[in-house]
């Protein structure tokens, strides 16, 4: 009896590890992620520039940054009778909600014809399936705390093939930590079956871990665990090496100037014509890339955070620091 | 890095004053640290026998008040046909006065008093030392009185030595003590001669106190003054102080009875000792407090009653705040636990659980037909609400007519906490599946329950009503929470993986 409370004690015991180990690599907890960095370098007022994708957008067509194009928003439920004269002209387009988060609420339309619009995997749907989505994302449905919401629409990305057979559905977009500049780690989010086409790790999409460097995989995690192959397509997921990876590092890093966010997550995606598209910012940026990169974020975080001339310096000097010191294989 | 100091210095603030200011109230009020105390209460009961002579009565009988030693709780008395009042005279002492137009034999008033022992015990007002008078006395008592004097002037210092030396006196010049005892009571002599010396001083009569005596006497007692300060002296053996037993209970310079139409009178005391709870007893001791005294027992019951629910809150904060923080787990609405725990507190803990389960278990699944209809928030938290309500009507009127009387306090649980419960509920439930309805949902529940857990502890309950001070101690530990960067608990498992290739 004695002995089966023993070893259970030893088998919970084995599950979790000593925080001084954590410590010692350098690993961002919530805690410390919130006091020491989100509320110190994200100023409260700032937030509602990446919440509201609607202001986001603003400030990215201002600063000239490459993202997909506005179509139209709808920000009253009788403007819902306007979606048509808002799409006709688009052949591909995404409705997405502003206040949406975790990729809740977007519908991808690829094409169109005489059945009606087609979703990005086979279902055909009518005009008035459309509307309702729409009032849908003006009630708030998709919306955090469930506030009556605006509906935003895109033009549709044309996702570069490089990435076929790494990714179960859904959008492969690639997560960018910014840190004062500086882009300090950086991971691709694959979606997979079990994450139902989503690309968030803790529903069970896979993370894989890029070299500051050169955007080539180090690792890669599903459910935080570490896999070698995606669990639908089978490719090795170590293959995996992001294109235009320094235009991508320079997309991400001039969302600083942007946004003014000292602590920001920059979701990108790959366009195949327009090259690394700007798709979302997000000033509370998770701390599963960490795991996905085998690496904590501190000892980066530090090295910039002991930088003097960190203002002065221009993109192109952070993203070069940035290579030197973060990359794996320097 | 000087607001981190500022911050230490608030923390450190909160909690050294939070500190103090219990340690003041065990320490200056007696209130125990554990709960279920008991305190020891004297019923004191003074019975006034006497001829009526057929015509109008009025006694009056001197009453103790509260005194060093003793707080008074409660007086009573018991006297058929008689009207009564509390009178109080210009030298402070207050007494009983009983009255009737006609009265004839055997007369019997009751007067009973409850005094708790209590070390602290303060009086309305200090004692007045009397006013010195000077008498006159006849030869050949003036010379022997003024020998013991000179005697024990010279043996003595101050006003206490004083009034030693002179009873001892008494005792060593026998003769000249029994030619004083002829005119009048060596007690009376002590006084006059020590009021002669210019030292204030009067005979008190007092009662000792012994459990379930019957038909005791006042023994008397003389108090000296030494400016404000008094002492009490015992006139037989010249012993100085207070016995811890004796209760004083005519000090005032006034007689134990006065009695206008009747004959025959004496006074008896019966006396037994009880153990009250400190709560009911600080409740009685507060009951007609006037002093300015920060304590939530001079509140009336029922606040008081509400107080304690209020005064939990912050524990149960605390335990939202730790688990979060130092735990992190996840809850749905940060503070929807503790408001479950308050609930739970009210039903106990396993109906509480189950009518909760319940109660959001059908709400959600009314509520899932609700998102189809598409409405607009307030509309959909609206009909949620209305929805809960009759979720919680049915249930009570089930349980009331299986016979389960425990269901019906499912109505003690708060409906628009319920109801936003539900809401979030469903939303994550479509937005991330039930996984995670489950996982916010229980971690919800366990935070709830463990909230209860704490809130729900007797010494826990003991402690934040009678002690505030423990709210600022609260309050230090949450803004200590707050400052907390180290890894949650959680994380230590989460990152787990991460150390995996740094062996």
């Amino acid at each position: 009896m004695n002995l089966n409370v023993l070893n259970w004690l030893k088998d919970v015991k084995s599950r979790y590890v000593h925080p001084n180990k954590l410590a010692k690599i350098g690993v961002l907890g919530m805690n410390e992620r919130n006091i020491a960095y989100i509320s110190r370098y994200n100023p409260r007022r700032l937030y509602p520039l990446v919440d509201d994708k609607l202001q986001t957008k603003e400030i990215v067509l201002e600063a000239g940054v490459n993202a997909p194009d506005l179509i139209g928003t709808i920000t009253e439920q009788h403007q819902v009778d306007d979606l048509l004269d808002i799409i006709k002209n688009t052949a591909g387009f995404c409705i997405k909600p502003a206040h949406g988060s975790g990729g809740k609420g977007i519908l991808v339309v690829t094409g169109s014809d005489d059945f009606g619009y087609h979703k990005a995997n086979g279902q055909i749907l009518k005009l008035a399936d459309l509307e309702r989505h729409v009032s849908n994302i003006l009630a708030g449905l998709f919306s955090l705390g469930g506030r009556t919401d605006v509906a935003i629409i895109e033009a549709l990305i044309q996702f570069d093939d490089c990435f076929n057979g790494y990714t179960f559905e859904g959008v492969p977009d690639t997560r960018v930590i910014v840190f004062k500049g500086f882009p300090v780690m950086a991971m691709m989010r694959l979606s997979t079956a079990d994450s139902n086409g989503k690309a968030n790790l803790h529903q069970g999409a896979v993370g894989v871990g890029l070299d500051i460097g050169n955007g080539s995989a180090v690792r890669a995690v599903q459910f935080d665990r570490p896999v070698l192959l995606h669990p639908d397509t089978g490719r090795n997921l170590l293959d995996l090496q992001v294109p235009h990876w320094d235009q991508l590092l320079h997309l991400s890093a001039s969302c600083y100037e942007m946004s003014g966010l000292g602590y920001l997550g920059t979701d990108i995606v790959l366009d195949r014509t327009k090259g690394p598209m700007l798709l979302e910012l997000n000033a509370r940026p998770g701390l599963s890339i960490q795991v996905a990169n085998g690496e904590g974020l501190l000892p980066r975080l530090k090295k910039v955070e002991a930088l003097t001339n960190a203002k002065k310096m221009s993109i192109e000097q952070r993203i070069a620091f940035s290579k030197e010191h973060f990359s794996r294989r320097s | 890095m000087t607001s981190r100091k500022a911050f230490y210095l608030l923390v450190g603030l909160l909690i050294v004053s939070g500190l103090g200011l219990t340690l003041h109230r065990h320490y200056t009020f007696d209130i125990p640290w554990l709960p279920g105390e008991q305190r020891q209460t004297w019923s004191i009961e003074a019975k006034v026998e006497f001829e009526a002579q057929g015509k109008e009565v009025l006694a009056s009988l001197a009453i103790p008040g509260t005194q060093p030693g003793f707080t008074q709780l409660s007086q009573q008395t018991a006297s058929p046909g008689y009207g009564l009042a509390y009178t109080k005279r210009d030298n402070g002492g207050h007494r009983a006065e009983w009255s009737i137009r006609h009265a004839s034999g055997e007369q019997a008033l009751y007067y009973k008093v409850d005094m708790l022992l209590d070390p602290y015990a303060v009086p309305p007002e200090p004692s007045q030392p009397p006013a010195l008078k000077v008498s006159i006395e006849k030869e050949p008592y003036a010379t022997s009185a003024n020998q013991l004097l000179d005697r024990a002037e010279e043996r003595s210092s101050t006003p206490y030595t004083l009034a030693r030396e002179l009873i001892q006196e008494f005792k060593n010049q026998s003769q000249n003590a029994e030619l004083l005892a002829q005119l009048k009571p060596q007690t009376q002599w002590i006084v006059q001669l020590l009021q002669q010396a210019g030292v204030p001083a009067r005979q008190v009569h007092a009662l000792f106190l012994e459990d379930g005596r019957r038909r005791q006497e006042l023994v008397t007692y003389i108090q000296v003054f030494d400016g404000s300060d008094y002492q009490l002296f015992n006139p037989e053996t010249g012993e100085q102080g207070r016995p811890e037993n004796l209760l004083l209970w005519e000090y005032h310079s006034g007689p134990v009875l006065e009695l206008i139409g009747g004959t025959n009178s004496h006074v008896t005391f019966s006396m037994i000792q009880q153990e009250l709870p400190f709560g009911v007893a600080l409740n009685q001791k507060f009951a007609d407090e006037k002093l300015i005294n920060f304590s939530l027992y001079t509140l009336p019951l029922e606040e008081q009653a509400l107080f304690k629910g209020i005064l939990l809150i912050p524990v149960g904060v605390l335990v939202v705040v730790l688990m979060r923080i130092l735990v992190g787990l996840k809850t749905s609405g940060t503070f929807m636990p503790v408001l479950i725990a308050l609930a739970f507190i009210q039903t106990s803990l396993v109906t509480g659980l189950v009518g909760f389960l319940l109660i959001v278990g059908t709400g959600l699944l009314i509520r899932s037909y609700l998102s189809y209809l598409n409405l607009l928030l307030v509309a959909r938290i609206s009909a949620v609400i209305i929805m809960v309500i009759g979720i919680i009507a049915i249930f009570s009127i089930l349980a009331y007519k299986l016979g389960l009387t425990e269901g019906m306090k499912i109505t003690f649980f708060p409906m628009i906490i319920l109801a936003w419960t539900i809401e979030r509920m469903s939303v994550l439930w479509e937005e991330e599946g039930p996984h995670q309805v489950v996982i916010q949902g229980g971690g919800s529940l366990l935070v709830a329950v463990l909230a209860y857990l704490a809130m729900n502890n007797e010494f826990i309950r003991h402690l934040t009503f009678n002690f505030l001070g423990i709210q600022l101690i609260l309050m230090g530990l949450v803004l200590m929470a707050g400052n907390y960067t180290g890894y949650r608990l959680l994380e230590l498992k989460r990152f787990k993986p991460l150390t995996e290739d740094h062996l």
